[in-house]
């Protein structure tokens, strides 16, 4: 691994310790309100300062990172499941079957993702625990994210069924679904790691950016998107350094989770 | 010959970077006034105005027979020199003023009254302000005796007659141009659709100030179509446009602390903001949740137990006041000054529940049952002053032992939750009152209407207490003596506050932005704020910058 | 004869792609459609809520905005009328959908075209550097600055475009350049450490003709594949930046009609929102296979 690449990964080590020690390290429980002292400045009982209804900055931004950081890689592992399922199938089948699935990721990707988001948020029974509705949430940027992947492990899935030990495994009689679970897919499964890692901060973005719409995790649980919501305010930024730190803790974390992956793109 | 590239590559790029557009210099030639619609006006014809931005355009270029001051709260002539209603509260005859034309040069007679009369009170037209007249069954006669007088005969007695033709804008009978030949101070000159707006002003427009002048001073208004409020704030900054009608507290505080002369807050405005719990007996929520609702002592307790003034002070930085019902102290004459102020008390909260059969135990409240006392309180997305109350409300709550769920939902299945469904158990939404008369409420008081939020069109009331309300309904209606109309509505203000259907929360401020540019305006409680009086105002030279225009 | 073959079927080929591809849109919309239809807050306004109406009134309203025939039916009157040219009426800015389409078809095509020509441009740049200069310093800094890009959420970038006063195309090339940038450079990369370049520098050629000869018509075609893919990630970037930035195009009012439930906006928008992409995709794709072909 490059000096980069261990910079990185030692940095995402050091937040998801900080994450497992959330509950003992927080100051204060992340709902509760200060109401006297609303947008106060960092200080000895509040690290980060309080935000517009009192709450502790930092308990709030200890708690969302458990949130955005445990449920996105889960969100992750589902669409890159479905993704390998739907783009080996499709690589290794080729033909028609190939140009149907194809065609249907496109589709889904001409879809309004939004409004389907907004439909389930309002077809959910109202009595949903609030926790409940945050992983449905993630488990539906998770059922829409996979048509990125297909397309790369669609092109793999097809070098593999051109190659030589899978034209043996075929001519010694081997059944197509067998070629397809003991041949094809552990060839990939490099490909399936690498897509899996990458669609972690590709779904922490997602989630900051449905939040900042409003659409993501519901109040008062904390997540990244919902810490970045007040930032219309710039002005205020300038004088409140402080509350950026929502902002850079999510762009280093996902920066290091790009720069982490071995990628076949850097050279010595 | 990479290098070479490099460099080629480095000029294609800083050609094509964008030039960051320098704000325009502050000061306007030919006084145009600038400010923005939040979304595309629906129509330009009076008659069928509904939403805010048409509103704005109907007001800036309908000429009306009487106008309300926004100020004084007092009714003016306008188009009409005098006018009297009969007793009976179901004939009014209007005097017009005479020589007046229409923007376009049509004569303005009492034709064109009648016309526009009869159109509003076609059936077959369906708009609020039509809907307003509405008192009664029956045919609606006109008599124009001269082309200055003019009588109009109702089926039924109208409370509040004349001051509902402030929302009347007067259309020509006979001019090509249909509704857009107008008799207000400007008319619409360009529209490009999602763009912009430009009225002109009107030449026959029939008002002229003290010295004789003709009113409007203005050349022409721009509207600007801008949706995001950051944006418009920005452009305001900058020196784009010059009036903001309606602030967001937030909003305020940023632009007071800049530039203290341009932020107003004209004090508490007509628009509340409050709870209220699902009494609908077909509900899908479990019974003992019902009995729950209904229960008075539950509701007042609930009441008692939530923390206006926190509300005010940290959700609107101080630019609201505690609601005590739902007529705002800002309606001088119909608010009921001898209401109790709203209470924050949990001990006397609790003290009341227990009487009701509810018990704390540890930090959890039960019912008479054991079944813990927890429901969902719904509101609509993007709404931050309402997402950070509902938040106030679970902690409030909370200490007396009660779990509340927030739950947001865009407006439209919201509205399809509480008007067909009813699948929600409390919810939590505002209302914008543009009318002092608390008549135009009354579709929310009457048991039978459609907006009696709580448990809509019911056959027959179904408490006693319901039951009254409609009886007061009935009365105040039929009542043409402001008195005693007042008397059954300070009546219905005292039920309300034993009765509590909905728990109101907070009135907030009327809260513009008025650039010192401005000269000659006077923000009002009222809507439109700002520009009520866009007749006589001026645009003059920036006394930030010291020069001359 | 194989060549005349190829040469006749190639029309019939891109005729039949085609209408795959609008079978396809007009799919995507339909099922879109069906989604608003029976998605909840269907029919119902935020006029309701207005206690000035009276109850006929409301009740008059809410038979108006009834869909009277059944979806299967409204699907064919509109594909009829598409036929002849007429995309329907909006029902929420009650404005014919092809004056709208018309409007703001153009303010998005603008905004997408400079924001990738940017981004092109600048991830071309970049990538040349780095050929130039292959030093670790620059490899790690680039690396940095195009992640530190690509996490910004683009709510976030929009929000800065706002308050920078920087047209939206600048918000568009932003997000649409580091997913630009990293690929171009590995595929230089590779392409130059390719053994027919290393052999053709060996012989003394210069480097213009190394790039213009030897390195890009291998590079074309994943690079006309990358464009497609670009356009396409432009394009739905928009969508959002747009609704936030207050622009005028194809976005606000994608965002507007699902608020709105408006079905026949959302059919017409989804339709040329899906056209668009399949058509950028498939030229991408025919693009990469014909210049692979003739290279070969």
């Amino acid at each position: 691994m490059s000096p980069l690449q261990k910079t990185a990964a030692i940095i995402l080590c050091a937040i998801f310790l900080l994450m497992v020690l959330a509950t003992i390290l927080v100051p204060a429980p992340y709902a509760r309100q200060f109401r006297d002292a609303p947008n106060a400045r960092p200080s000895t009982a509040h690290p980060l300062g309080t935000d517009a209804l009192g709450r502790d900055s930092l308990s709030r931004l200890l708690y969302g990172t458990r949130v955005s950081l445990l449920l996105a890689p889960a969100a992750a592992l589902l669409s890159t499941v479905i993704a390998a399922l739907l783009g080996s199938a499709a690589g290794f089948l080729g033909g028609r079957f190939e140009r149907i699935i194809l065609a249907a990721t496109d589709l889904s990707l001409a879809l309004p993702w939004l409004f389907l988001l907004l439909t389930v948020r309002a077809m959910l029974p109202l009595d949903v625990p609030p926790m409940v509705s945050v992983v449905i949430a993630f488990l539906m940027m998770g059922l829409l994210g996979w048509q990125a992947s297909v397309r790369v492990i669609c092109a793999a899935a097809r070098g593999v069924r051109d190659s030589d030990f899978l034209l043996l495994a075929r001519s010694s009689g081997c059944k197509p679904a067998r070629l397809l679970l003991c041949h094809v897919a552990p060839n990939l499964r490099t490909l399936f790691y690498a897509q899996f890692w990458i669609s972690i901060p590709l779904f922490i973005l997602t989630e900051a950016n449905l939040s900042i719409l409003g659409l993501g995790v519901m109040e008062p649980m904390a997540s990244w998107g919902n810490l970045l919501r007040g930032f219309e305010d710039f002005s205020a930024l300038g004088a409140n350094p402080w509350r950026l730190v929502p902002l850079v803790l999510l762009v280093i974390v996902v920066m290091c989770f790009q720069l982490v992956l071995p990628s076949q793109e850097v050279t010595q | 010959m990479i290098r070479r590239v490099c460099l080629v590559l480095v000029l294609t790029l800083v050609s094509c970077c964008p030039s960051f557009v320098s704000a325009e210099s502050a000061s306007q030639s030919g006084g145009e006034l600038h400010f923005c619609l939040h979304g595309e006006p629906k129509t330009f014809n009076p008659l069928l105005v509904e939403d805010g931005q048409s509103e704005t355009v109907r007001y800036l270029t309908g000429g009306v027979l009487i106008r309300l001051n926004r100020q004084t709260q007092a009714l003016e002539p306008a188009l009409a020199t005098s006018w009297k209603a009969t007793p009976d509260g179901r004939t009014i005859t209007f005097h017009l003023r005479t020589g007046l034309h229409f923007s376009d040069g049509t004569p303005f007679t009492s034709e064109d009254v009648a016309y526009t009369v009869k159109a509003l009170m076609d059936p077959q037209l369906h708009s609020p302000t039509g809907d307003s007249f509405r008192s009664g069954d029956g045919q609606v006669s006109v008599q124009t005796p001269t082309a200055d007088t003019i009588t109009v005969t109702f089926p039924a007695p109208v409370a509040g007659l004349e001051r509902l033709f402030d929302q009347v804008a007067i259309l020509s009978a006979h001019s090509p141009k249909k509704e857009m030949a107008v008799l207000g101070p400007f008319y619409v000159a360009d529209y490009s659709p999602g763009s912009y707006l430009l009225l002109r002003r009107n030449p026959n427009y029939w008002k002229k100030d003290k010295e004789g002048k003709p009113l409007p001073y203005l050349d022409s208004i721009r509207l600007d179509i801008q949706r995001n409020h950051d944006i418009e704030i920005l452009r305001f900054r900058r020196g784009e446009i010059h009036i903001i009608n309606s602030l967001d507290a937030d909003l305020f505080d940023r632009l007071q602390k800049e530039s203290p002369a341009a932020a107003h807050d004209a004090g508490p405005s007509l628009d509340s903001e409050f709870v209220w719990f699902n009494q609908v007996p077909t509900a899908a929520f479990p019974d003992y949740k019902k009995a729950w609702f209904r229960s008075t002592e539950f509701r007042k307790a609930l009441s008692l137990a939530i923390n206006r003034d926190d509300l005010a002070r940290i959700v609107y930085a101080g630019h609201a006041q505690p609601a005590y019902g739902p007529i705002s102290p800002a309606n001088h004459f119909w608010f009921n000054s001898a209401l109790p102020a709203p209470k924050y008390d949990s001990a006397a909260a609790l003290r009341l529940l227990t009487q009701a059969g509810f018990r704390l135990e540890g930090e959890t409240l039960r019912d008479a049952s054991g079944n813990r006392v927890e429901f969902t309180l719904v509101t609509s997305t993007g709404n931050k002053p309402r997402e950070q109350m509902v938040t106030m409300i679970q902690q409030d709550l909370s200490q007396i032992g009660i779990k509340v769920n927030m739950v947001t939902l865009d407006f439209p299945s919201l509205i399809e939750r509480i008007t067909r469904t009813f699948d929600y158990e409390a919810c939590l939404l505002g209302f914008t009152n543009t009318d002092l008369d608390p008549n135009s409420q009354m579709n929310v008081w009457l048991s039978s209407a459609e907006n009696h939020q709580w448990n809509p069109k019911q056959s027959k009331p179904a408490t006693a207490w319901e039951a009254e309300i409609d009886r007061l309904m009935q009365s105040q209606a039929s009542s043409t003596s402001d008195k005693k109309r007042k008397a059954d509505w300070d009546r219905v203000q005292q039920i309300v506050f034993e009765q509590q259907p909905f728990i109101y929360l907070i009135n907030r401020d009327a809260m513009s932005a008025i650039s010192p540019t401005v000269i000659g305006s006077a923000p009002s409680v009222l809507d439109p704020h700002a520009f009520w009086n866009a007749d006589v105002l001026r645009l003059g030279p920036d006394p930030s910058l010291g020069a001359q225009k | 004869m194989i060549k005349e073959e190829k040469t006749t079927k190639l029309p019939q080929n891109v005729l039949r792609r085609l209408l795959f591809l609008f079978c396809l849109g007009i799919g995507g919309a339909f099922l879109s459609a069906t989604l608003v239809r029976f998605a909840p807050g269907y029919g119902v306004q935020e006029r309701e809520l207005d206690p000035r109406w009276s109850a006929q009134s409301i009740e008059a309203l809410r038979q108006k905005q009834m869909l009277h025939e059944g979806l299967a039916l409204y699907y064919l009157h509109y594909l009829w009328a598409l036929a002849h040219g007429d995309f329907g009426e909006s029902d929420s800015l009650k404005r014919p959908v092809r004056e709208l389409l018309r409007q703001r078809l153009p303010v998005t095509g603008n905004s997408v075209v400079r924001g990738l020509g940017i981004a092109w441009l600048a991830a071309a740049l970049l990538a040349s550097l780095g050929l130039a200069s292959r030093g670790w310093l620059y490899e790690a800094s680039s690396a940095a600055f195009s992640s530190l890009l690509l996490s910004l959420p683009s709510a976030v970038v929009a929000m800065l475009a706002v308050q920078l006063r920087a047209p939206v195309f600048f918000a568009i090339g932003v997000v649409v350049f580091p997913r630009l940038h990293r690929y171009i450079r590995s595929l230089l990369v590779r392409s130059y450490d390719q053994p027919h370049v290393l052999a053709a520098r060996a012989r003394g050629l210069g480097s213009g003709a190394i790039f213009w000869r030897h390195v890009l018509p291998v590079a074309a075609p994943p690079l006309l594949a990358l464009l497609g893919v670009s356009f396409t990630i432009a394009f739905g970037a928009a969508i959002p930046i747009e609704a936030l930035c207050d622009s005028p195009g194809l976005g606000q009012l994608a965002w507007h009609a699902a608020l709105s439930r408006d079905l026949p906006l959302i059919v017409n928008v989804t339709l040329i929102v899906s056209l668009v992409m399949f058509a950028a995709n498939s030229l991408a794709d025919l693009a990469g296979r014909a210049f692979a072909g003739s290279v070969q």
